[in-house]
């Protein structure tokens, strides 16, 4: 029997950047918040020390701070014909672990979906006709763009996101992003300062016609005190950013944001190395009454609270809901159900470039450093000619120059010996690159559910994933394909190449980690597993909080829309739930 | 969690004047920074390493058994001001009742009925951990005769009303000299006040008017700002000052940190720290280059920090007289005190790993000697020395 704990306010599952959002939010609305991640404590300080952090093997090639298969594996297959297996080792993409979750590894790139994608139904069919949204089961999120716009607002403040404004309140400004829904006001730091390759990439897209912008970094371009008085150092362009926690309180992470504030608050308190087994319902299923965890040493605890908060990654919130029956499983067989509805991922190309007398200087990286254009992203261009919807945004960014990993070579040179030495001399300075970051949407048979065979060391089932490239999504990146083809001209490389994407997702070699959708958030209750405040349609104590509300994925990163969903989630709860709660959607 | 909130309320609000008299008593556990030793619940129980042995502190919880519930108030203004505890027992003087002793009776009294609100921690202490002979209490008898002297602090005519509020801070129940005073043979003060001393393998900072080891280029504002704050535009505290901060001054009345500022600011410079390294230029070369790898990503190669990390330029902690607390935070790192103010609380790695000794000397006698810095240079040797110390955890 697990061991009945007092009652809290509140329990949140998970602290990494929702969790410790909402954590400080419901904390400085006075009511107290519990927080039980599975993971351990990490703070810079104490373990990302500037010194040792720079270690390619342990951290980029061994996957230090990564979640562990041991700990929860995933199975997957790329159709309902197939027998999912287990993933044996996180590769296509690599959830976080500990406290700040991803937020510790990620690289920084903090974009805002648009205006668009928030009412995507509405506007393609509106622009198009309904039929161009063939099979797509896209539909619209629910919250407006001025409901959601200040709360993008407060995220990029948070982080100190380090970027120049596009669109300032309707007035296109020169230098940003000019395809961006209006912002209200710029960016709280000017852009990083841009490496070779990004400015070569951008002096060629003017040259083409197209609108190069520096992308929103959550790298510091300089030293930053954020709203709550936690402040953070100017980046160093070190080049280990993406897989690696900052040494440097330079990029953007609950542990240089929110968690200085958060862990000071009496009324929070954090148990790490604790894993929610399960949320508890009443016996009639409508509300939730306490989770269920166990310790390090294998005790179980039951914790009961008025409100639930799942701030996991979005696939766990997912496996959470399942497991708990939070809701009804989806079903593709017959399109019912709203849990595991939706699933999207990220549909990706890239093109190389390698030139005889360049001097890149790669070791100058940083997470989200570089140069992108918009003019293919979305609905930004006109599809009414096209046989898809969606698109992506092109990037030229410069992450690192590391030994292990960074090693350019042109196609057929041997793989090792003494030419492939030779040849990685020579390209090191000589590489660049530039890619498509691709939409992604929700089609019938994507789908995540739980596993019938495979279960986690608790005796749990696996999460699987069912996920293919949707046809519409293959086009898309095949017609972004073509457009690297014609953007690689006037570069005159020695030489070129670009990727076309093939239908049959892999799940061995990395690609992204921006996994979405599976209980998201919409105006119907019959289509969609939380409601616009994201809270649970079929138990109201209960909020779904990151990635697994996106109705469909965007090209661009998630994350500055995970930001702005937990500030927007919190902000229902503090000024709607405590006051009355209950249902804050009535349909 | 609306019933929740009103519970707290009421907590916090019944018998008002009851609660002022406490919260006064409360300031003078501030004031006196009892948390700094006696631990966050006051249950004591924190070695504190003396060079005479182990001194562990004791349990000032109203817990009859192993605190003091069973004191009197007369018990504890007589431990308080004379040093002396129920029975007789002579104190040791790592309790800084030679300083506690300038404090009105009238502070000790709402101090004392604070202390007794305490949520009592049933926790025994074994205090004295001493050498022989210093664990033979009896022999403080003749250092009280020979080094304490109480009395009541008294204004100094001429001097402003902020100034002698500052004055009977610092040397009253602030107890600023413990650390700050160079102390004789007998661990008594001496010398001149509050110019620096070592403590527990830190160096406890020179606070008077020089320019180079003391505060003399920071202004008051920058004072009160280091103590309010726990970092200023010059320097950031850690190491046994961030708990200091965190516990005291950090917590201390804007007019109360500036009346602090006010007595600093009025100290006569001491002798300083000997002036400048001279005839180091190979010293300073391999240090600057060592410093831009190691240091300047963080520090700045200007050495002027940022928002969040130190500056080294006009950092009178890296122009003390004694290498012990910059060659520390080089070899073993630190972690600045967070404070609401500034929560961040940045960490200095350890890099004692990856430098030798002379490297670690050649940054140190760089910094220390560039962007308007000042002060001797440091050899391998100290450098030696101060990493063993570290290793035997002395």
């Amino acid at each position: 029997m697990a061991r009945m704990l007092p009652k809290k306010d509140v329990v949140i599952m998970g602290l990494g950047w929702t969790g410790s959002i909402l954590g400080e939010q419901l904390t400085a609305a006075g009511l107290n918040v519990v927080a039980l991640e599975r993971g351990p404590w990490r703070d810079t300080a104490t373990d990302f020390n500037i010194g040792y952090m720079q270690d390619e093997l342990r951290y980029a090639i061994r996957k230090d701070l990564f979640l562990s298969p041991a700990v929860e594996a995933m199975t997957m297959r790329n159709n309902a014909s197939q027998t999912a297996l287990p993933m044996r080792d996180y590769g296509s993409f690599l959830p976080g672990n500990g406290v700040g979750g991803a937020g510790v590894h990620w690289n920084g790139h903090t974009w805002r979906f648009w205006e668009y994608d928030f009412r995507i139904k509405s506007h393609i069919t509106e622009r198009y006709g309904a039929a161009k949204l063939k099979n797509l089961m896209l539909q619209d999120w629910g919250p407006s763009w001025a409901e959601i716009e200040p709360h993008f607002d407060k995220f990029e403040y948070l982080c100190g996101v380090s970027g120049r404004a596009g669109n300032l309140k309707g007035q296109i400004q020169p230098g940003g992003n000019p395809f961006e829904s209006p912002r209200s006001r710029e960016y709280p730091n000017p852009p990083m300062r841009m490496p070779y390759a990004s400015t070569l990439f951008a002096e060629k897209m003017t040259g083409l016609g197209f609108h190069p912008f520096p992308l929103p970094s959550s790298n510091m371009s300089r030293a930053y005190t954020n709203p709550l008085g936690v402040r953070m150092g100017e980046c160093s362009y070190c080049g280990f950013c993406e897989r690696f926690a900052c040494g440097n309180y330079s990029k953007s992470s609950p542990q240089t944001t929110v968690l200085p504030v958060l862990m000071r608050r009496p009324n929070f308190e954090l148990r790490t190395e604790c894993e929610v087994l399960k949320v508890n319902l009443t016996p009639d299923g409508k509300m939730a009454k306490s989770v269920t965890y166990t310790d390090q040493n294998g005790v179980e605890f039951e914790q009961p609270g008025d409100l639930v908060v799942l701030c996991g990654y979005g696939l766990m919130n997912v496996r959470m809901m399942l497991l708990s029956r939070i809701g009804q499983q989806y079903d593709p067989a017959t399109a019912k159900g709203t849990i595991g509805r939706n699933y999207c991922y990220q549909t990706s190309a890239g093109a190389r470039l390698l030139f005889d007398d360049k001097h890149f200087n790669p070791f100058i990286g940083s997470g989200a450093l570089g140069m992108t254009i918009d003019d293919f992203q979305g609905d930004g261009f006109d599809h009414s000619k096209l046989d898809f919807v969606g698109g992506a945004g092109i990037s030229c960014s410069v992450t690192n120059g590391r030994p292990i990993s960074n090693r350019p070579t042109a196609p057929g040179t041997p793989r090792w010996g003494a030419k492939w030495k030779q040849a990685t001399k020579e390209g090191y300075q000589n590489a660049m690159g530039f890619g498509s970051q691709g939409s992604s949407y929700p089609v019938r048979e994507n789908y995540l559910d739980l596993d019938p065979t495979y279960k986690d060391r608790h005796g749990r089932p696996l999460l699987r994933i069912t996920f293919d490239f949707p046809d519409n999504d293959v086009a898309m990146s095949h017609y972004l394909s073509d457009q690297l083809e014609k953007m690689v001209k006037p570069f005159n490389a020695k030489y070129s190449g670009v990727g076309r994407l093939k239908k049959g997702w892999d799940s061995v070699p990395y690609q992204s980690t921006h996994n979405t959708g599976g209980a998201i958030m919409g105006l119907d209750p019959s289509t969609s597993a939380v409601n616009k405040y994201l809270q649970s349609w079929d138990v109201p104590n209960v909020f779904v909080v990151g990635a697994s509300a996106f109705a469909h994925n965007a090209g661009m990163n998630p994350t500055g829309t995970v930001g702005a969903l937990a500030y927007w989630a919190a902000d229902a709860i503090t000024s709607k739930y405590i006051k009355s709660p209950g249902a804050l959607v009535h349909t | 969690m609306r019933k929740f909130l009103l519970a707290a309320a009421l907590t916090l609000f019944s018998s008002a004047g009851y609660a002022a008299d406490i919260e006064a008593g409360k300031y003078q556990a501030v004031l006196g920074d009892c948390r700094g030793c006696h631990g966050k619940d006051l249950s004591g129980g924190v070695a504190l390493m003396t060079p005479f042995g182990k001194l562990v502190t004791p349990n000032i919880t109203p817990d009859k058994g192993t605190g003091i519930g069973n004191y009197s108030a007369e018990d504890f203004r007589q431990a308080m001001k004379a040093g002396i505890a129920p029975g007789g027992k002579l104190l040791y003087p790592a309790m800084p009742y030679p300083s506690y002793a300038r404090m009105p009776d009238a502070d000790i009294t709402a101090l004392w009925d604070y202390l007794k609100t305490v949520k009592p921690v049933k926790k025994p202490v074994d205090v004295n951990q001493l050498h022989f002979p210093f664990n033979l209490r009896f022999m403080m008898r003749g250092w009280n005769i020979l080094f304490f002297s109480p009395a009541p602090y008294a204004d100094t005519a001429g001097k402003s009303a902020a100034w002698n509020r500052g004055a009977y801070l610092v040397n009253g129940p602030g107890h600023c000299a413990a650390c700050h005073t160079p102390k004789n043979f007998f661990g008594a003060d001496k010398g001149a006040a509050l110019t620096g001393a070592s403590l527990q393998g830190w160096y406890a900072p020179d606070l008077t008017g020089d320019k180079q080891a003391g505060l003399g280029s920071w202004s008051a504002n920058d004072i009160v700002e280091y103590l309010g704050t726990g970092r200023n535009a010059h320097s950031i505290a850690s190491g046994p000052m961030a708990e200091a901060v965190e516990n005291s001054t950090a917590q201390m009345t804007a007019s109360d940190l500036n009346a602090i500022a006010v007595y600093l600011k009025d100290l006569p410079a001491s002798r300083g720290n000997g002036g400048g390294a001279t005839g180091v230029e190979a010293q300073l070369r391999a240090g600057r280059s060592l410093y831009d790898i190691n240091c300047a990503a963080c520090h700045g190669r200007d050495g002027k920090g940022s928002v969040l990390f130190p500056a080294l330029a006009g950092n009178a902690n890296v122009r003390q007289v004694r290498a012990d607390t910059v060659v520390r935070m080089v070899l073993a790192g630190g972690q600045a005190v967070a404070t609401p103010k500034a929560p961040t609380g940045p960490g200095m790695p350890s890099l004692g790993w990856k430098l030798s000794n002379s490297q670690a000397a050649d940054i140190l006698t760089y910094v220390r000697n560039t962007w308007g810095n000042s002060a001797p240079a440091i050899s391998a040797e100290t450098v030696g020395r101060i990493r063993s110390e570290l290793h035997s955890g002395s």
